[in-house]
């Protein structure tokens, strides 16, 4: 193959890659920005998704689309009633103080991938597609189900856009996240907005794990990586901002998928690690991003 | 933390010390070589204290500097044939560097954004210890091999591999860096940074230049860490990625939390308990992890000052 087709193979990859991160970094930047709760345990939402995902395929049988279908809408509802769970008996009683929070939640991360690890297993199950079409190329084929992951986490992307911007519970989100105080002034009950928004934050990467199960695979060790990755895009986009996310998700996918495609992918990943750590010692409120309060 | 009784804390920490010694003769083998171990890692405690303790910063990446020490001394002995002593300089300079470099640039930052650039520099550090394997030993760690780890003095030469000589220079390093806290904790710089964890502003205003201290604690605080990193790779023999982990940036939060942020021997008595518990359960389960999470949760919850600090504040106020 030549470069033309190789960079493409890579770029299409990458692309997979952005729409996973961009819906699972959004989750986190809403937890962040209405709550200002840095939740260390997203990733294990992605994980409890991907294997809850594979739980309800095997539990259903027949055609995979049905299977597949059932885990898309199940999973992300059982991921969000444990994320309100959690956010009521824990972080509503520590006052969602920002370092409290975050020890709380290392607390959690461990308690629900030690949980997966008892009950699910440490062997990482591959979950079918609902369709194996491939898309002929004039140089390679490429799964049709890939780019169906494209379309769908840009469809979800734009219904949240459009729920935060244009609905009644957008406004209140947002009044929420602008001031909290006089939000509850106002009669906005603050506390069940909290909770809402760390339940849908739990969902949007329990969807993201979801479309990804079946061309990665479910491992109880497989949130790591996306939570990482999203803390990398949330600190690049700004945190709060939708619109720099989902921009810092293409940009942070596509160059994973390109650097890994050429160089080692221990080596990209330490590249990227210390050029977000310096953006943040450097530029705190993003490369996209407005000062904070 | 009033002065009127440095003789009674002073007297409490020897007495805390004459104890570990006299139970070095008297703990059968199994407990004896899991103290040896828990007086290195409780340096470690008491370096992370140091920060997390008394000027308030919440660090997710001491294990960067446990890494330091660790493969600092680990590579010299290992890599350079160096001894013993040498190795353990080595181990500290790595960690003293290292910290200097850390502290100037996470000092920028405040609050949740230095919890997340700490950890990423540690992730940074552990990635590259996977990365440069062939040094390293990649995610297999490496022994460093028995017949090196031995001190030698002129004539005499002391295996480090004995079990009572492992023992004693590990109570003889607590010792040294518990004596050394409590006198830092207890001197003009000590209640500086403890000024700065209460109110910055104010401090900052008082006259006090808050970046060079905090500085100072975090170069102070790593080069305690690596202490206890480069005496780990040296007593235990083993050095591993593992110990540069997101896990050991973890576990001493975890301690310090449990046995009490801010006190000079919370750190021995989080870590500790923490050992025993799990030794215990070991017994009926090996979901440690699980153990871990919930005492996090439930020390936030419900004892965020710990054992000793609740201590203190309730019965005696005088322990420092």
């Amino acid at each position: 193959m030549h470069f033309g087709p190789h960079l493409l193979l890579a770029a299409l990859e990458g692309l997979v890659t952005s729409a996973v991160l961009a819906l699972t970094a959004l989750g986190l930047s809403l937890v962040f920005g209405v709550m200002r709760v840095v939740n260390v345990a997203h990733g294990e939402f992605f994980m409890l998704g991907a294997v809850l995902a594979w739980a309800i395929t095997s539990a259903i049988g027949g055609h995979p689309a049905l299977g597949f279908l059932a885990a898309l809408v199940i999973a992300p509802l059982i991921v969000g009633a444990i994320a309100l769970v959690a956010e009521r008996l824990v972080l509503r009683r520590l006052n969602y103080n920002p370092e409290a929070t975050i020890v709380a939640t290392i607390g959690m991360l461990y308690i629900i991938q030690q949980l997966a690890l008892t009950f699910y297993g440490p062997e990482a199950r591959p979950v079918e597609p609902p369709f194996s079409y491939r898309i002929l190329l004039p140089w390679f084929g490429y799964s049709g189900y890939k780019l169906s992951i494209i379309a769908a986490s840009a469809l979800l992307l734009i219904a949240t856009w459009l729920v935060l911007t244009r609905t009644r519970i957008g406004l209140i989100m947002r009044a929420t996240q602008y001031d909290s105080e006089t939000a509850q002034a106002f009669g906005i009950p603050v506390g069940r907005v909290y909770g809402g928004v760390f339940a849908l934050g739990a969902m949007l990467a329990a969807i993201a794990a979801v479309l990804i199960v079946p061309i990665s695979q479910a491992h109880y060790l497989m949130g790591q990586d996306p939570l990482l990755l999203s803390f990398i895009v949330v600190i690049i986009g700004g945190l709060g901002s939708l619109r720099g996310t989902v921009v810092a998700a293409v940009l942070i996918g596509l160059s994973d998928g390109i650097i890994s495609m050429f160089f080692s992918p221990t080596l990209a990943k330490i590249i990227a690690t210390l050029l977000v750590a310096m953006v943040l010692v450097f530029r705190p409120q993003g490369l996209f991003g407005t000062a904070s309060r | 933390m009033s002065e009127a009784s440095p003789a009674k804390a002073y007297a409490l920490h020897l007495g805390v010390i004459a104890l570990l010694f006299v139970l070095s003769f008297l703990l059968p083998d199994y407990y004896h070589g899991l103290l040896a171990r828990i007086m290195v890692l409780a340096v470690f405690a008491m370096g992370y204290n140091m920060l997390f303790g008394y000027v308030g910063l919440l660090s997710l990446g001491h294990a960067m500097f446990f890494g330091a020490g660790l493969y600092g001394a680990g590579l010299a002995v290992i890599q350079l044939g160096w001894s013993v002593p040498a190795a353990f300089a080595a181990g500290l300079g790595c960690g003293a560097v290292l910290s200097l470099i850390i502290g100037l640039l996470a000092l920028r930052t405040t609050g949740v954004a230095f919890m997340i650039v700490t950890m990423m520099f540690a992730q940074v550090v552990y990635l590259a210890i996977l990365y440069f394997a062939a040094w390293t030993g990649g995610d297999q760690g490496m022994v460093v091999p028995q017949p090196t780890r031995v001190l030698t003095f002129g004539a005499t030469s002391l295996d480090l591999t004995n079990p009572t000589v492992r023992y004693m220079a590990a109570l003889g390093l607590f010792s040294l860096v518990l004596l050394i806290t409590l006198a830092v904790v207890r001197s003009r710089y000590g209640r500086v940074l403890v000024a700065i964890r209460e109110n910055e502003e104010r401090t900052k205003m008082l006259g006090y230049d808050t970046f060079s201290n905090k500085l100072a604690a975090v170069i102070v605080s790593g080069t305690i860490c690596a202490t206890s990193g480069a005496a780990y790779a040296l007593l235990f023999g083993y050095v591993g990625s593992s110990f540069a982990s997101v896990q050991y940036s973890i576990l001493p939060l975890l301690w310090v939390l449990l046995g009490g942020a801010a006190t000079t021997l919370g750190p021995l008595l989080g870590t500790l308990f923490m050992y025993y518990v799990i030794d215990v359960t070991s017994g009926y389960t090996s979901a440690y992890l699980l153990i871990v999470g919930v005492a996090l949760i439930l020390l936030v919850l419900f004892f965020p000052k710990g054992i000793l600090g609740t201590v203190r504040q309730r019965w005696l106020g005088w322990l420092p």
